[in-house]
C-alpha cells in the first residue's frame, strides 16, 4: 500500500527509474486529464443506478423465497447461478444477447413493437446495458436479505397483525425497519463492488485487438479500466497509483458518509448494540 | 410466515404449511412470480447453449431460433482445435488447484492464530486486516506487478499462486477465524493437558472440526480463482500461459463472428463452475449468510 503510495508520486514507465514528480500526477488527473473525469462519471453513473435498482430487486426476490414453497432451494440456486458464473464467459455472452442487430434482446422487444437501441454501440443505452447485465448478478444480496429476514422474530409479525396492520403495513413498520442494518451493508458492499467493474467492460470493449477501448465514444470507460490502461497499455504506473488511491479516498468517503447518513434512518434492535 | 406478502389467516396459513400447494391465489402468484424469474435468469445461459449448438449460416437468422434448426454437436469438438483449449484448460486447473490449496493452508493458519493464540498486537492486526477488505485489489496491483516483475516472474503462473500462500485473502481469514471462535475452547485445554502442542490442537483438533468451514473457502477460492480475470491478464502474455479466462478473451478478439465457436468455448469453460455449484449451493448460502451478519 504504502509502496503505492510512493509511487503515484513518481512517474515511471517500467523500464527506467522512477523519478519524483510529486504532486503532479494528481493535478494533471484533476485539472488536466478529461479522461479522468469521464471515467469517473462513467462509474457514478452506472453505481448509482445499478446498486439500488439491484438492492431492490435482491430484497423482492428475498421475500419471495422467504416463503414456505415448493421448489424454494431450486429457485436460491438458479438466481444465485450467475453469480458463480461471472467472467469472461458470461461477458461475451451478453455481448451477443445485446447484438443490435441480431441479439435476442432487441427480438423480443421487436415483439412488443419496440425498437431496440443499438445496447452497447450505442453511447446513451451502453451503460443501462452494463446496468442490466448486473440486476442479472443479484444472488449476493439476495442471499443476505434471505438470512437476514430470517432472523426478524416472528412475534413482531403475531403483535403487528393483533393490532390489525395489513400485509403493506407489516412490511413497512416491521419487516423494512429490522431489514435497515442489512440495507446499509448491501448497499456499502455494492458500492464497492459495482465501483470496481472491470472485466465485463473489458471484455466487451476491447477492439479487434486485446486492447480495452472504453466503448463508444469513452461511454463505458469506467474508472478501474482507466486505470488498467494507464497502467499497463500505457505504462504510466505512477499515474495510474494515484488514480488507485483516489479510487481508494472515494469508496472510504463514500462508505463513510452511507454510515453517516444512517446513522438517523438506521433502526436497530436494543440488543444488537 | 415470515414475510409479510404471506397469508395470515389460520386457513391460509396451513395451506403453506402443506408444502406450498398452490390452492390459495397469492401462493399461485408466488410461484408464477418465481418461475417466471427463474426462466429469465436462466434463459441467457440457455441461448449460450442453443448457439453453441447451431451451424454457422444459423446463429445469425432473425427472427432468432431458440432451438437450433440442425443441432451441431461438433462445434464443441472444433473449438478444442481452433485454440488451444486443453492448454488453457491445463493452466487453469494449475492455478486453481494450488491457489486453493495455498488459501487454504495459509489462510487457516492465520486464522488459528487470530481464534486462539495470545500475542502483541493482535487487536490492531485483525482490524487491519479487516480494513484491507475494504481495499481495492487495483491499490496493491501495481506494487504487486512491480515486485513481481523485478523477480522476472512475468508471463509465468507463479504471480498467480504465490498470492495464495502468503496468508491468503482477508475475507477467507475472516470467515475461518469466525468458525473457529465457535469452537468450544474446552477441546483445546483437554488436548492440552494429554500433551498435545499448539501445532497438535490446530491439525487435529481445530481443522477436523471445521470441514465444513474448510469446504467453503475451498468453494468460494476455487470459483474466484477460475473466474479471475484480471491478474491472468497482466502477468500472462504468451499463449501457452494463459488460462482460460484470457484465452477466451483473445479468442474472442481473433472470431468475433465466429459464435458459434465463441458460444462453445464459453460452455465449456463454465462446466466445472456450474458442477461444483450445483454439487455445493449449501455452503454458498452459508458462506454468504455469515457475512451479511457480520454486521
Amino acid at each position: 500500500m504504502l509502496g503505492s503510495l510512493f509511487l503515484s508520486l513518481t512517474q515511471w514507465s517500467i523500464v527506467d527509474k522512477p523519478e519524483w514528480v510529486g504532486v503532479r500526477n494528481y493535478q494533471n488527473m484533476l485539472f488536466h486529464d478529461p479522461r479522468f473525469w469521464v471515467s469517473l462519471f462513467n462509474t457514478a453513473y452506472y453505481v448509482f443506478l445499478s446498486v439500488p435498482l439491484s438492492a431492490l430487486l435482491a430484497l423482492f426476490l428475498a421475500i419471495l423465497l422467504n416463503r414456505k414453497l415448493r421448489a424454494v432451494t431450486l429457485y436460491r440456486g438458479i438466481f444465485y447461478l450467475p453469480v458463480v458464473t461471472s467472467g469472461v464467459a458470461t461477458a461475451i455472452l451478453w455481448a451477443w444477447i445485446f447484438n443490435p442487430r441480431f441479439g435476442v434482446l432487441n427480438y423480443v422487444l421487436s415483439i412488443f413493437g419496440i425498437e431496440g437501441p443499438g445496447w452497447l454501440t450505442s453511447e446513451v443505452w451502453s451503460k443501462p446495458a452494463f446496468i442490466i447485465m448486473n440486476l442479472w448478478n443479484i444472488g449476493s444480496p439476495m442471499l443476505i436479505y434471505l438470512a437476514a429476514l430470517q432472523s426478524i422474530p416472528q412475534h413482531l409479525y403475531e403483535a403487528a397483525e393483533l393490532d390489525g396492520a395489513n400485509h403493506w403495513q407489516q412490511f413497512r413498520y416491521v419487516t423494512f425497519p429490522m431489514l435497515s442494518p442489512t440495507t446499509l451493508f448491501v448497499l456499502v458492499i455494492g458500492i464497492i463492488g459495482s465501483f470496481q467493474i472491470f472485466t465485463p467492460a473489458y471484455v466487451i470493449t476491447a477492439g479487434s485487438s486485446t486492447q480495452a477501448v472504453g466503448g463508444p465514444n469513452d461511454s463505458t470507460l469506467f474508472y478501474v479500466l482507466y486505470l488498467y490502461q494507464n497502467a499497463f497499455q500505457f505504462f504510466k504506473m505512477g499515474y495510474a497509483s494515484a488514480q488507485a488511491w483516489v479510487l481508494f479516498v472515494v469508496i472510504v468517503s463514500l462508505t463513510a458518509l452511507q454510515f453517516r447518513l444512517s446513522k438517523q434512518l438506521i433502526y436497530y434492535e436494543g440488543l444488537r448494540r | 410466515m415470515r414475510d409479510c406478502g404471506g397469508s395470515t389467516t389460520g386457513v391460509n396459513f396451513a395451506d403453506v404449511m402443506k408444502k406450498g400447494k398452490p390452492s390459495n391465489p397469492k401462493t399461485a402468484l408466488t410461484h408464477g412470480i418465481l418461475f417466471t424469474g427463474g426462466l429469465l435468469f436462466l434463459f441467457p445461459f440457455l441461448w449460450m447453449l442453443s448457439t453453441s449448438l447451431k451451424r454457422p449460416g444459423d446463429v445469425m437468422l432473425y427472427p432468432p431460433k431458440l432451438l437450433p434448426p440442425t443441432i451441431e454437436w461438433n462445434n464443441f469438438i472444433e473449438v478444442w482445435r481452433i485454440m488451444p483449449f486443453a492448454l488453457f484448460l491445463k493452466n487453469t486447473v494449475i492455478v486453481t488447484a494450488f491457489s486453493v490449496f495455498g488459501e487454504l493452508a495459509t489462510a487457516s493458519m492465520v486464522a488459528f492464530a487470530f481464534a486462539r493464540l495470545r500475542f502483541r498486537g493482535k487487536k490492531i492486526l485483525f482490524s487491519i486486516l479487516m480494513a484491507t477488505m475494504m481495499l481495492p485489489i487495483h491499490v496493491t496491483m501495481i506494487p504487486r506487478f512491480i515486485i513481481f516483475n523485478s523477480l522476472g516472474m512475468v508471463d509465468t503462473l507463479y504471480p498467480l499462486i504465490i498470492p495464495s500462500f502468503l496468508g491468503g485473502t482477508a475475507f477467507y481469514i475472516f470467515l475461518l477465524r469466525q468458525f473457529f471462535a465457535s469452537i468450544p475452547a474446552e477441546l483445546d485445554e483437554a488436548a492440552r493437558i494429554d500433551g498435545c502442542s499448539t501445532f497438535g490442537i490446530f491439525f487435529r483438533i481445530i481443522l477436523p472440526l471445521s470441514k465444513p468451514a474448510l469446504a467453503t473457502v475451498a468453494v468460494f477460492a476455487f470459483v474466484g480463482v477460475w473466474n479471475d480475470f484480471i491478474n491472468p491478464l497482466i502477468y500472462l502474455n504468451s499463449i501457452d500461459n494463459q488460462t482460460l479466462a484470457i484465452g477466451l478473451q483473445s479468442f474472442q478478439g481473433q472470431y468475433r463472428t465466429d459464435l458459434h465457436w465463441l458460444m462453445a468455448g464459453s460452455a465449456i469453460s463454465l462446466i466445472p463452475i456450474i458442477i461444483v455449484f450445483v454439487f455445493v449451493q449449501r455452503y454458498f448460502v452459508q458462506a454468504v449468510a455469515l457475512t451479511g451478519m457480520k454486521d
